[in-house]
């Protein structure tokens, strides 16, 4: 408890106005952004956005071009890796080869001299489960075993700050899975800010308490996971966080809290609160869980937003039903339906009628590209 | 043969397919055979001829005979003792020497010069090899020579002052001196030293060292306890084969030595070229690769290597 009274302003990081550009190229531009102490803060986006550069900055690594880095208050823009508060487990680990796992572990201890380096190892061997491995060296390790040294041999040193550089991503999808539950353990009981770079929009979401979604060296949106999924502010957020559907519309007026908008001549609402421009023309964004599909000839309540459509495909992938359903209106959208009590009607080609709550439905404005962010926009 | 084995005694155990199984097996025997053929013809047959040589006793008029002369060995090292003594202690002083200039240069282009420097350096380490070792050598005969800008300079600076208090000039001379020779060892294999040097630095992935600092280590410690340690196979690698040829050399001690500068090389030349004592000359030449052999295996040895691939 006196521990996070004295750390209370000790791990939190502050970023304000720094940028990074090469030549003409610019990675990252100059940016605000505050980490919490004590929070686990996930920088998200696709590869090229700026987020590893700003973990660079933030180890010190990468020299910013503009702005400074303050951790628990102190600048330390101009200071060297070495001298910063702040630990970094590397993408593919980078643990040294010539060393076996203790002395790895033993490494930062021992750049600063400090005593009971033994003690203090076996302790964070037996922490990462890895005590019987002390004496191997890492090839002789396997990647999840890797990885885990990679965590200990940061985590030993107290860092105020631990800096995680896609640190799952050699890893394959299971343990991975397992990996981020670890982890987030191991943050629950040391409490250090952890400041956390992925591509996995999954891998944030499970492990982060705040995301800061990165595209084209800018943060597009920042927040905690639920609030970025349900309430996506542009395309590329509604995009690459999970999957949307984003039909072109026009505003054609309101009604009380709701928008009305006309979707290729089929009237929906959506909340102002979830109205994130004023533009006349929009992007109607609804997620595919949030839609119910049910045959044409069904009875559908009213209040809902509705849109005829027919079905081109369905896949069973388990849990739940994918369809891929071309409204009336000539748009392609994605549903997914827990299976539960499916319709047997429902096959490709049979008309039915798509509806969801009105609430669920959000708005963008269509001055953004309506693909950015989606795997096709990547290719 | 195969095709006729009854599959029972080991079920758990699948048969290959029997008609691929005897190709498959002798596919690494046929690509083993211009090596081994090389070897043989080239290596192991004179070495026998040697040995047999060095236990001849006669001359060349009377023809040799294999006598079993053993006492020729003897004879060999008591008489080019201090041959032995030179080869060894200039190639050692030319190696540690090749291993300070090569060192940060190897360092260098790996890690400091872009792709383009890189590639420029690199012509520039191996561009020597394109005129002869014997043309390189008279070279620095030509840069070492009595009067000339080099000796000048040297003497200016009173280089030569301390060298001569070292012993290893004398007067106001570097060549024909030990130094002129370890200069001519020194530069003639640096390449040597150089190449397996960047290739075991370039295989360091630059992210240790950012690992290294992050973990508190200050650059020069991050070099004594990081990347020294994983380039040792490249020095072990480079001194080897710089410390090996320099230890056989004849050509620097011939032409930027005196006669007394004169290595084990030059003695072996001698006897098989001018005297024509052929049995002393393969003795001497089977006593100075038993020597290296063992200086070799014992710093293997200290070195280590295995621990570090």
């Amino acid at each position: 408890m006196t521990d996070q009274l004295r750390d209370a302003t000790g791990g939190d990081v502050r970023l304000t106005g720094i940028g990074k550009t090469y030549g003409s190229f610019t990675a990252v531009h100059p940016l605000d952004l505050t980490v919490p102490q004590g929070s686990f803060f996930a920088l998200l986006g696709a590869s090229g956005c700026g987020k590893t550069t700003t973990l660079r900055m933030i180890a010190g690594l990468e020299e910013p071009t503009s702005g400074t880095v303050l951790i628990g208050g102190q600048d330390v823009t101009a200071l060297p890796p070495y001298k910063r508060p702040v630990n970094t487990v590397f993408q593919s680990y980078a643990l040294f080869p010539h060393l076996d796992i203790f002395e790895n572990v033993a490494f930062g201890l021992r750049r600063r001299g400090k005593k009971d380096v033994k003690k203090q190892v076996d302790e964070m061997l037996e922490l990462v489960e890895l005590g019987q491995y002390a004496r191997r060296k890492p090839h002789q390790l396997s990647g999840g075993q890797q990885q885990r040294v990679a965590v200990a041999r940061a985590l030993i040193n107290h860092p105020q700050v631990l800096l995680l550089d896609e640190p799952l991503g050699a890893l394959d999808l299971k343990l991975r899975r397992q990996m981020q539950l670890e982890l987030k353990r191991i943050q629950t009981e040391v409490g250090i800010t952890f400041v956390h770079v992925t591509h996995d929009q999954e891998e944030a979401m499970t492990m982060a308490d705040t995301i800061a979604v990165m595209n084209g060296g800018r943060v597009e949106q920042l927040g905690a996971p639920a609030e970025l999924y349900e309430n996506p502010a542009t395309t590329f957020v509604a995009n690459f966080l999970g999957q949307s559907n984003l039909l072109p519309a026009e505003v054609t007026g309101g009604a009380g809290e709701d928008l009305l908008v006309s979707v290729a001549g089929t009237r929906l609402a959506v909340p102002r609160a979830r109205c994130a421009t004023g533009a006349e023309r929009v992007h109607l964004g609804v997620r595919p869980e949030k839609i119910t599909i049910t045959h044409a000839t069904e009875q559908v309540a009213e209040g809902r937003n509705k849109l005829a459509g027919t079905v081109l495909d369905s896949s069973f992938i388990g849990v739940s039903t994918q369809y891929v359903v071309r409204t009336d209106g000539g748009q392609e959208v994605t549903v997914f339906e827990q299976n539960m009590e499916r319709d047997a009607r429902i096959v490709p080609g049979a008309a039915v009628q798509l509806h969801w709550n009105p609430a669920h439905s959000f708005a963008l404005d269509a001055a953004q590209a309506i693909d950015a962010g989606t795997a096709e926009e990547a290719a | 043969m195969t095709t006729t084995a009854p599959a029972a005694p080991s079920q758990a155990v699948p048969l290959e397919p029997a008609e691929r199984k005897p190709k498959r097996k002798l596919t690494p025997y046929w690509l083993l055979l211009p090596g081994i053929v090389w070897l043989v013809v080239f290596f192991a047959v004179p070495m026998l001829y040697q040995g047999s040589t060095s236990l001849q006793t006669g001359s060349l008029e009377e023809g040799f005979k294999v006598t079993w002369h053993f006492s020729t060995y003897w004879d060999a090292v008591v008489e080019y003792k201090w041959h032995f003594v030179r080869s060894f202690s200039y190639a050692a002083v030319a190696t540690v020497l090749c291993l300070v200039i090569g060192y940060p240069l190897a360092y260098t282009i790996a890690f400091k010069a872009n792709r383009r420097w890189r590639n420029v350096i690199l012509i520039l380490v191996i561009a020597p090899f394109f005129t002869s070792f014997l043309i390189r050598t008279l070279a620095w005969k030509t840069i070492l020579s009595d009067g000339g800008p080099v000796v000048g300079a040297l003497n200016a600076l009173h280089v030569l002052d301390v060298t001569n208090a070292l012993g290893l000039t004398s007067g106001d001379r570097v060549l024909a001196t030990p130094l002129a020779v370890v200069c001519g060892l020194t530069y003639n294999f640096l390449p040597f030293m150089i190449l397996p040097l960047y290739t075991s630095l370039e295989r360091i992935d630059p992210r240790l060292h950012e690992a290294a600092g992050d973990l508190y280590a200050r650059p020069f410690t991050t070099f004594r306890k990081v990347t020294f340690p994983i380039s040792l196979p490249g020095v072990v690698a480079g001194t080897l084969l710089t410390f090996i040829p320099a230890s056989g050399d004849y050509i620097n001690a011939q032409l930027l030595g005196s006669p007394s500068e004169q290595m084990v090389g030059n003695g072996i030349q001698k006897q098989f070229l001018n005297v024509l004592d052929y049995p002393t000359a393969a003795a001497l030449s089977f006593v100075l690769m038993a020597l290296i052999l063992g200086m070799v295996t014992v710093y293997m040895r200290k070195a280590g290597t295995e621990e570090l691939v």
